[in-house]
């Protein structure tokens, strides 16, 4: 149904709408008379001098749309920068945790959970950093000592001690950060660059500190 | 019988009161008409309602219920605005001072209320239109602009949510946002990401992605606080009344409330 057949229509069924129905007949009306000169709407009688040909009117026209266009895409891709900050308040992704010595042999340590979000484990062998964001869903786990095992307390999702699955929805295993020994000692861990056990990443010798 | 007029007179004849209300007292059915065309506030009814249209039976009323809630939502909002400062020092006691301390303690509950309310009505409103067939042509349009309410409403519900600043606000937040990780090509983690490389450099990653845009950080922080207290408060508000506009506009225009035929 074009608009036109419905506006008839709703003048039959409802003739008390008349005085919004005259305007828009009004306004059909002087479209016509326009129309009557062909000539576009952009172009109104008078509104061209002689000193401008119509050829270069459009070409001016086109460089004038690709100017905004150009204007509104560069302001939309500022935009869409602005909302990326460039500087985080938030604790830096590479830090030093101490020396190796500092950690007890089979034991979870939970020192850097709040501020680092790493569990630092070591075995008789090797040191490495599990990540404490729960693959499932991005909640935080807990270690339970007496359990031997990590728990979230979002959805049940239970790790062993080496950060692998075994109970609940999560999907994988838990991340390991990159671990190195810096120049003093210390050990220093780079969250920037993790490894995924189901990748077969944990065999990366950057992904453990063999002590 | 003096013919001294009376000042509601005087004043219905006065200059200032003729050019605010242009049709004089509607008296007669053209006057009535013409009142409701000549209001900003008004406009959006229809001039005329059919019978069947003011039958709660057939509508329950959701929609205006919806927008009435809306209302309400928006003024208790603006004045809870008064109270609350959207850091992660104050965030938390801040909302414990609006029940305890500020006068009347229950504007936070309304505001609360109002919030899981509306979204019922929304809902029950969507179920009333399905039910009665009102999605069918004329308005399929109609029931798209009312989808995009739908999700509107659920992100208000969704960034209001954070607000509390308490452990469930939080986590709540974390495990919503942790979705965005997999949109397609926006997302680090999403279908399409890995494509977006040149080399060794990957363009979508963990800061970089559609969840770093919405939360400002690599975890929910003060600057997710505070964009979702701006989303909250200033940029969903304005984008819904946009579409509540073109959805009542469109109602009219199609007719206006559906009723049985």
């Amino acid at each position: 149904m074009t608009e036109e057949e419905k506006k008839e229509q709703e003048n039959q069924e409802s003739p008390e709408e008349k005085p919004e129905e005259e305007a828009a007949g009004a306004e059909q009306k002087l479209e016509a008379k326009e129309d009557k000169k062909h000539l576009p709407a952009s172009v109104g009688e008078g509104s061209i001098s002689d000193e401008m040909p119509r050829r270069s009117f459009f070409s001016w026209l086109t460089v004038a749309w690709l100017a905004f266009a150009a204007a509104t895409g560069g302001f939309f891709a500022m935009t869409v920068r602005f909302l990326f900050p460039n500087v985080l308040f938030e604790p830096p992704q590479s830090f030093k945790i101490g020396f190796p010595d500092d950690y007890q042999i089979g034991q979870v340590n939970i020192r850097w959970k709040k501020l680092h979000a790493i569990w630092v484990v070591r075995t008789s062998e090797y040191i490495y950093a599990l990540s404490t964001v729960c693959p499932h869903l991005g909640c935080t786990p807990n270690w339970l000592d007496n359990e031997r095992k990590f728990k979230c307390p979002c959805h049940g999702s239970g790790f062993r001690k080496s950060g692998v699955n075994f109970e609940g929805p999560a999907p994988r295993p838990l991340e390991r950060f990159k671990i190195t020994l810096a120049d003093d000692g210390q050990i220093l861990v780079d969250k920037s660059k993790l490894f995924q056990y189901e990748k077969g990443q944990w065999d990366d010798p950057e992904s453990f500190l063999k002590v | 019988m003096s013919k001294k007029k009376n000042i509601f007179q005087r004043l219905g004849e006065s200059p200032v009161w003729k050019s605010i209300f242009r049709s004089g007292v509607p008296r007669t059915r053209r006057q009535r008409m013409m009142s409701v065309l000549n209001s900003v506030f008004l406009h959006l009814h229809p001039v005329r309602l059919p019978r069947h249209a003011v039958k709660l039976k057939f509508t329950w009323c959701m929609g205006g219920l919806t927008f009435f809630l809306y209302l309400v939502l928006t003024i208790t909002g603006i004045l809870l605005m008064f109270y609350y400062r959207p850091t992660v020092e104050y965030a938390y006691t801040d909302i414990i001072d609006l029940r305890e301390q500020v006068p009347l303690g229950i504007m936070r509950e309304i505001h609360r209320w109002g919030a899981h309310a509306m979204v019922i009505t929304v809902w029950l409103h969507m179920f009333r239109v399905f039910m009665t067939g009102s999605y069918k042509p004329p308005r399929e349009f109609n029931w798209v602009v009312g989808v995009i309410l739908l999700f509107l409403t659920l992100l208000l519900s969704f960034t209001g949510y954070l607000l509390p600043w308490d452990q469930l606000a939080i986590w709540a937040v974390t495990v919503g946002t942790n979705m965005a990780r997999a949109t397609p090509f926006l997302g680090h983690e999403g279908p399409g990401a890995a494509l977006l490389s040149l080399g060794d450099i990957n363009f979508v990653h963990a800061a970089s992605d559609i969840r770093f845009a919405l939360l400002g950080g690599r975890f929910v922080g003060e600057s997710a606080l505070l964009r979702f207290y701006v989303l909250h408060c200033i940029g969903l508000p304005f984008i819904i009344m946009i579409f509540m506009a073109v959805h009542f506009w469109r109602v009219r225009k199609d007719g206006g409330i559906s009723g049985p035929t």
